[in-house]
């Protein structure tokens, strides 16, 4: 069986700081390709039948 | 596990060079004729922000060995061993790739194209190739610092122009005189690591006669955005002044062998001169300032 990795203080600071960034960027480029395809649209975006 | 934080890679995209990449970009994206949508011009100066700092990345993974020998680089995330040089090649590629990719999706494939040579330009041609081959690495490599006003010109337009052409021209002549100087006050890093700059290769009297020949093409060339590229009076009036300035602080170079606190004061100018025109150009197109001369 392979050991479980054991963190340093130091590591699990870094890692998380990755994983916020990672996060952060992901939900601006999600937001950004939303709103570009909102604005692409433009007013058709209301304009579809019932 | 690595020990690299956010703060690391986000120093791999090398934010300083990035800012003026950005604001040249913008000015490029502003002088262009029509009106684009400030989301879309977001999204656009985003990818060449996240392009260019792609090519950070990548320039500096390949680099490592020579950053890690020179004092100015020696503390970057790679040399200093906070990052690894696997983590900062992957990345680059992802955000290579994010960045084109993104550009040519949200805004239009020709700047998404533009951008995808400016990247392939500096990390391969200039790092991989011109650096270590030859004094003329930081002329020919120039390019890529120089296209961000053609991307975002093409970003606004969809096509290309003789006025975009003529800003990527001034900052091509722009970036000789800028490095060299920088290379006159680091030559004996540079010659350490065994990378040819000029200063090296052709010594310093050579290096100040090329930055004085330099400075004054790139001053008689910072009058053609007014002749043909539609510029207005502020950026005559700043490039008549600054190129003035700007050839003063070079025939000082010029006249001052082993005096590298001249070569850095033309060094800071040189940042200074290039962000005021730009941002002349940007103030000109915010407020409607028309050309001074009419397009021959």
């Amino acid at each position: 069986m392979i050991p479980p990795v054991v963190l340093t203080p130091e590591q699990a600071k870094a890692r998380r700081s990755r994983n916020i960034a990672v996060a952060l960027m992901l939900v601006a480029l999600v937001a950004l390709f939303f709103v570009m395809t909102i604005v692409r649209m433009g007013g058709a975006v209301m304009d579809r039948p019932m | 596990m690595s020990v690299a934080t956010a703060g690391d890679f986000f120093a791999l995209l090398k934010p300083r060079v990035m800012s003026l990449v950005v604001f040249t970009g913008l000015a490029g994206l502003v002088v262009a004729p029509g009106v684009m949508n400030p989301l879309a011009a977001f999204a656009a100066l985003l990818c060449i922000a996240v392009g260019a700092g792609a090519s950070g990345a990548l320039n500096m993974w390949y680099d490592a060995d020579i950053d890690a020998v020179m004092a100015r680089t020696a503390t970057r995330p790679i040399p200093s061993g906070r990052v690894q040089p696997q983590e900062a090649l992957t990345f680059g590629l992802v955000l290579s790739v994010f960045s084109v990719g993104t550009m040519g999706i949200l805004v239009n494939w020709l700047s998404a194209g533009l951008l995808a040579f400016t990247i392939v330009f500096y990390a391969v041609v200039y790092t991989m190739w011109l650096k270590r081959s030859t004094p003329q690495n930081i002329v020919i490599g120039g390019l890529a610092g120089a296209m961000p006003p053609a991307i975002g010109w093409a970003a606004a337009t969809g096509s290309l122009d003789v006025a975009p052409l003529l800003l990527v021209g001034l900052i091509f002549l722009w970036t000789p005189p800028h490095f060299w100087a920088l290379a006159l006050y680091r030559s004996g890093d540079y010659e350490k690591a065994g990378v040819p700059m000029l200063p090296v290769t052709a010594g310093e009297a050579e290096t100040r006669k090329q930055i004085l020949l330099y400075a004054i093409v790139m001053v008689a060339f910072s009058a053609l955005p007014v002749v043909f590229g539609g510029a207005g009076a502020i950026y005559a009036g700043l490039a008549a002044v600054s190129g003035a300035l700007f050839l003063w602080l070079s025939v000082a170079v010029f006249r001052s062998p082993g005096q590298h606190k001249v070569a850095m004061r033309l060094f800071a100018f040189s940042i200074l001169y290039l962000f005021a025109l730009f941002a002349a150009l940007i103030v000109e197109a915010a407020i409607g300032l028309g050309p001074l001369m009419a397009a021959p």
